[in-house]
This record gives C-alpha cells, structure tokens and sequence, in this order.
C-alpha cells in the first residue's frame, strides 16, 4: 500500500506553490485531481520559460502537474458547482490558492465545505496572509523574496540585492502546505475530524531564513553583510566560500582556517590565525585564499584536500552533473507521457518509501481529461447536464 | 490539541538537514527527543558556528532546536545503548542522519528497529543516497549545491558560480524528511504498518530544481544562461529582476514591455512589441530599464507601478521589514525560554492551523537536560 493510498486531493491551486504540494501527495500514492475553468484550465498551463510547449500547455505545466486528473468546472455555473459540491463530500483534501475572499463569493470556503464534509482537510495558500496591508497584494515568488529580506543574503557584498535565481518561495510553501495537510490527516485519523491549514509566501520565505533571523534578532548587530568575494552564508566565516581555481571553481565549507592552511601545504599569517578573526577579517582572508587557490587545478586542490576530510567540492553545471556517475546512480530521471503519447523527460519524488524510488508514468492532464470518468466513479452524474 | 499530539520521535540526527525535520514535526505537536553525544553534543552547538552565539552556544543551534528535549547516550557504550533501544520500543518515529552503514555499526539500523517494532517509522537522511561515488562524501550543504547545478541559477552570466546564500539543500532535505514521515504516520493510522523513508541531500535539491532541469532536459541541454545584469530567473525574460532606483531597489515580476515604457515614460521600451524579444532581447531590454530605473525612487515607481497592476515590490533588509505593519501583523517572531531561563527571540512554524498560529514557549535543550526524566518515564 502506497503511503498516501485512498486519499484524494482536490485541487483548486493554480501556478506552484499549492500545484507543488499537490505533486508530492500525488507522488506519496494520494488521487490529485485539478479543478480548472472549462477551456483554458488553469493559468499554470500558460506560464512559459524558453518558449517551450508540450500540446497547448506549458512544459513547466507537465513538470509541475505529472501524475494528476483534471476535471474542468466553470465555478460561476451552478450545475458545475454543484457537482464540485459533491466531490466536496467525497474527498479528503482540498487546496486553493485564490486571493482572500474569492473562495468566500464562491460558497466553497472553509466553513462551506466543513459543513458539506465535516472529514475535509482543507488547505490555502496565500501571498501574505489575510491580514494587514500587504494581504491583497500578489503573492508572488521574486517579490516575496524581495520584500522578505532574502535578497541580501546571495550575492557578494558590492552586489545588488541578488535574489535566488528559482522559486524558491513558492516550492518552500507547497512543502509547508503538505507538511500541515499531512499532519491534520494523521489527526484525523485518530478524531475523524478535519481541518484548516493555512500558509503564505512570506511566513514560508520567514521561515527560510529562521537561523539567520534568529541570529538577527539576538544580537546588537545590524544585518548581515555578504562577503566581499565567493560569498556563500552572510553569518558563516572564512574560508565558507566558493573560489575559482586555475580551470574551475572549488567550495569549501567549515574547517578550522590552520587545518585548511596545512592541507594546503601554505602558512597562515598570524593576524588570521584566532578564531575571531576568521569572520571579522573575512574578506582579506577569503581573498588571501582566493590567491592561493587560483595557482593549482581544481583535480589538484581535490585530490589534497579530500583525502585529508577537507568538505570541498568541485563546482559542477547540469552537462557535468549528469554526466557523472555519482548522480546517474540517483535515477533521478523518469520519463512521463501525456494521454497523447508524447514523452518529458523529467525528474522523479526525492522521497524513497521502504526501499524503493517512487516512479510514476502519467503527465499532466488535459482540461478536463477525466470529466466522465470521475463523474461516472464518483456518482456526479445524476445532476443535469 | 496540536495536531501530532501523543507521537514521539527519537532522533539521532545533527546539524541542520535532520533536525530542522523534526523541529516542524515538534511545532505540529510531536513530542521529540533528541540523542546527543554525551561530551560534545549534536556538532551543530559547536561546529556550525554563526557569528552569533546563545549560551555561548551557536545561535543556529538555538533556533533549529526549541521544543525539543535532550537525552545524552554514547552508543559505543553498551547500557548507553540498552537504554536508547528501550526508549526506541516505546515511540513512534526514529531518525537519522549518519553517513551510510553508521547506524549499522551502532546497532540502530532500520534492519534492526524494525525487528524489535514493526511499526516504526525509520527517517534516514544521507548527502548523496547509499550507493555510488559519492556515497561516502561529507553531506554538506553548500558542497551539495555546487555539485547540484544549482550555482549557475542565481546572479548575473559572467559573475561565476553563485551559491544561495542559505542552507537550502538541508532545509528542503529536512522538509521532504518531514512529508515522508507524515505520509508514514497517515498509513500507519490505517493499516498499523511502520515504514522506512530515506531521503537525501543530492536528490532534494535537484527535486527543488526541477522546473529547470526539465527544461535543460527538454531543450537538448544547451547551456544555462543567466542574463547579464538584474538576473533573477535563468530561464524568464525581461523585466523579471531587481534593479536600482535613486534611493534603493525596485522588484519587477511580470509586465508587458511597452506598457512598462508607457507607465515608466520610458520610449525606449515601446520598440520591444514582438513578446519573443522581451526573453530573446532581455539582456538590452534589462540594460535600459536599469538605466531608467535609477532617476526616481522606489516609491514613486511604486506610485505608478502598483495602480496599473504591475507586479512589483519595494525590497526590503531585515531592519526595515521587521518594522512594518506588514510583518508586524503576522506576529511571526515568538520568544522562548530555556530550562536555564535564558530567553531568545526567534520565528515561530509558518504553518496555522485552524486560524491558529502554533506557538511553543520552550527553547532548546541543555545537553542532556532530560535523562534523568526519561529514564524514569520510560523505565530505562
């Protein structure tokens, strides 16, 4: 039995943060199917990167929606809400990501759909949360990073702000939405009774700096300063980096600067030999470093450091990441195919349940692909058409 | 009643990957006990040092492990080892994040857990799974990033490899421990089978890029390209970055070129009508916006920006978003205390549940601060 067997998921959630969460619960064994609008689906299905396309919709769509049903409803429609309400009644979970109020105008927020199923497990997500003045705003990935601090952090020193090049807010809050939806159906478990989860972009992106704001807020310091070079964490001291060799780039995580020196077969000047100054005098050390490291190969470096326990790495790119065996051995690929028989190439749950990789074979689905099945499975068919 | 009330998890991990797993599982109500070296600890008191500390303690410590308890064993030591079995008989989840065959050599391998009790469910994190070249390397964070790929998606084409200046392969490793284990426990709450959900560091962190590498994967594997200035997306056209303003920085997500050179008063922007050319010529579109941007400030872009619909935002540091009625209202910060009484202010779960926040006074653990208690609990 698959962790999350008999569970289904409906969900209302466009673009990533709650489609992300979705796709684990997907992958964790559960039935996920999308309610989008008739015709267009949902907006996901149009965010494009690089043009790229698989039928009408989006590739990131299909990395983002594999193995999911889709049943297209038009929300405005009564016959259509309707039916919605009787899926309602029979599933465990559902998610939206609709701005405060929309869901409320609709009949299908949280105290709706409590009563029509006391057992839902019911999950949203917003940008900001539903109070204050950021709470109408929208909830988006660059803009979340932006207004939460996050954007000092990456970068060096003289950068400007440098915000993570992914959305990264947005897979950090579907993790949080999964988390809570998980967690009140373990509850409900034991209470036969379901419940509201409900996170935002900013708590998740909040929570994402947890350490460094912890750091922040107990010290008399004023926020962090990146590194003036090869920054790689605003509170972490030399050598905690990344420098570039004589053809490539090497990382280097925490180790006592006089081991690191004697690794590197160099001596230490004294003024950076006490601990302190490993990060007050993190610049200069890190670019007296960079001097060094910059004379030898990256193999060289590796082949002293390493074998000496020094956590380094080289600096890889996707063509060298996935031509190497350390990751080939992952299977980390799978190919999915749409009902249409086109095949994606793309990668599979990180998650491994008693001993094995969880693979699974569907794409994302049309709008509407699974109307009549799921109106013929789950007996929505009695209403007029 | 939080919602994981009455579980209880044993957990052997250190650092930041595994126990930031088990601080949510905490914050969701589970009970969880930390095992720590008797001397030395979980590294992370130590090891990884912030330039802050708590208790002269490493202050990421203090924030990875509020609400937990402690519970000092050497497993090298025969009764130490006894009495960690013991405990282990008596809850529900157990984990780690031992290099491969560690757990082995201790006597706590899933192998074994599982023969003494069936239902257990058994969390293992590694750096690169149990197989393999890397199978032996040090599961670091910022070593696994720069193998992953994922320093050539952040800052701009020609700065280098870029690391995210966060622990975000632990971070998302923590979080998919934690999806697992509460898969397990939904099971469990069916069937009363226990589990065995490994995860590791190489694989969460290229889930976490999995927008991207599809998009390599389905592109024929042409090079990542980040744009030359203002880069915020490798793979998304212009205006999508942060440019400089007269007094700051000013976000800009999505809008269509023209109307942004209509609403900036901008006309260099109207020639980019085709919308192939605002990914194609995003390099010179983003050079004209910077250059634009810098004559006003922040505000008054806001002014005429946020009005039209234009997604945007002001980017803030620490100091002036934590004095905004924007933050404040989330009531995000929370103050716990320790045994010791010492108190410190940190974030609290992101998650509410039923309109309420889930809120836990307790700080860390001194180290082990518990055993006398949980000895006598749990008859060890």
């Amino acid at each position: 039995m698959k962790l999350l067997e008999g569970i289904t998921v409906l969900e209302f959630s466009q673009f990533m943060a709650g489609p992300s969460a979705g796709l684990k619960m997907a992958d964790l064994g559960a039935r996920v199917i999308k309610i989008e609008r008739p015709g267009s689906g949902e907006g996901g299905r149009q965010i494009v990167i690089k043009n790229l396309f698989v039928g009408n919709d989006s590739l990131v769509f299909h990395t983002i929606n594999r193995n999911k049903e889709s049943y297209a409803a038009n929300l405005k429609n009564e016959e259509d809400l309707d039916r919605v309400k009787k899926l309602i009644a029979q599933a465990d979970v559902m998610t939206h990501n609709f701005r405060p109020g929309v869901m409320e105008k609709i009949g299908l927020d949280y105290a709706s759909a409590q009563k029509n199923n006391p057992r839902i497990v019911y999950g949203e997500v917003s940008g900001y949360g539903s109070q204050g003045p950021w709470a109408s705003k929208p909830g988006q990935d660059l803009l979340v990073q932006s207004v939460s601090g996050l954007t000092y952090l990456t970068g060096n020193k003289n950068d400007l702000p440098t915000p993570m090049g992914m959305a990264v807010v947005d897979m950090l809050t579907g993790t949080h939405l999964a988390q809570g939806i998980l967690a009140a159906l373990v509850q409900r478990g034991k209470t036969g009774e379901g419940a509201k989860v409900s996170v935002s972009l900013l708590e998740s992106a909040l929570d994402f700096q947890f350490e460094v704001l912890t750091a922040y807020l107990n010290s008399e310091q004023p926020p962090p300063q990146r590194a003036e070079t090869g920054n790689a964490h605003a509170y972490l001291g030399a050598p905690y980096g990344v420098y570039p060799t004589q053809d490539g780039h090497l990382a280097i995580a925490m180790i006592p600067l006089p081991k690191l020196t004697d690794f590197m077969q160099t001596e230490l000047p004294e003024a950076y030999k006490e601990t302190d100054a490993w990060f007050e005098k993190r610049d200069e050390i890190m670019g007296w470093l960079a001097n060094h490291f910059r004379q030898k190969t990256t193999r060289v470096w590796l082949h002293s450091l390493e074998s000496a326990g020094v956590w380094c790495a080289e600096v890889l790119n996707y063509a060298e990441l996935m031509n190497h065996a350390g990751y080939r051995v992952l299977q980390m690929e799978q190919v999915v195919e749409t009902a249409d028989g086109t095949k994606i190439q793309t990668t599979r749950c990180p998650i491994r349940v008693d001993g094995k990789r969880v693979f699974s074979r569907k794409s994302a689905p049309k709008v509407g692909e699974d109307n009549l099945r799921i109106e013929a499975e789950l007996d929505l068919s009695d209403l007029p058409r | 009643m939080k919602p994981l009330h009455g579980i209880t998890v044993v957990d052997f991990s250190q650092f930041l990957s595994g126990p930031s797993a088990s601080l949510r599982l905490a914050d969701l109500g589970a009970r969880v006990i930390k095992v720590e070296h008797p001397e030395h600890g979980d590294i992370g008191r130590n090891l990884y040092m912030s330039s802050v500390r708590i208790n002269e303690e490493s202050s990421f410590f203090y924030a990875i492990n509020r609400n937990k308890e402690s519970f000092a064993a050497n497993l090298k030591d025969e009764n130490d080892l006894a009495k960690v079995l013991k405990l282990i008989d008596q809850v529900d989840v157990v984990m780690h994040n031992f290099r491969p065959g560690v757990a082995k050599r201790l006597g706590i391998s899933y192998e074994t857990i599982k023969q003494r009790k069936p239902s257990i469910i058994y969390g293992r994190i590694s750096g690169y799974g149990i197989e393999g070249p890397w199978a032996g390397k040090p599961g670091q964070d910022l070593l696994v990033q720069s193998i992953s790929g994922l320093t050539w998606l952040s800052g701009n084409e020609g700065n280098g490899p870029v690391p995210m200046g966060l622990a975000i392969a632990d971070i998302f490793t923590g979080a998919h421990l934690a999806q697992g284990i509460l898969a397990a426990l939904v099971r469990r709450g069916i069937n009363g089978e226990g589990a065995l959900i490994e995860v590791n560091m190489m694989e969460s962190i290229i889930d976490l890029q999995f927008e991207a590498i599809t998009t390599y994967l389905q592109d024929g594997g042409k090079p990542v390209k980040r744009t030359a200035h203002n880069n915020a997306h490798a793979y998304l056209g212009a205006p999508y970055g942060i440019y400089q303003t007269s007094n700051g920085y000013l976000a800009l997500a999505m809008g269509q070129i023209p109307v942004l050179g209509e609403l900036l008063d901008c006309p260099d922007l109207l020639k980019y009508r085709e919308k192939g050319s605002w990914f194609t010529q995003r390099d010179e579109i983003k050079a004209i916006l910077a250059k634009h941007l810098t004559r006003q400030a922040t505000e008054s872009w806001l002014e005429i920006l946020e009005p039209a619909d234009i997604w945007c935002a002001d980017v803030l540091d620490w100091d002036r978003l934590l004095a905004h009625e924007g933050f404040k209202v989330l009531n995000m910060i929370q103050s716990v205390t320790m045994s010791n009484d010492l108190s410190y202010q940190t974030t609290r779960c992101p998650i509410t549940l039923n309109d309420e926040q889930l809120i836990s006074r307790r700080g860390a653990p001194i180290l082990g601060e518990h055993n006398a208690a949980l000895d006598e609990e749990f008859g060890l």
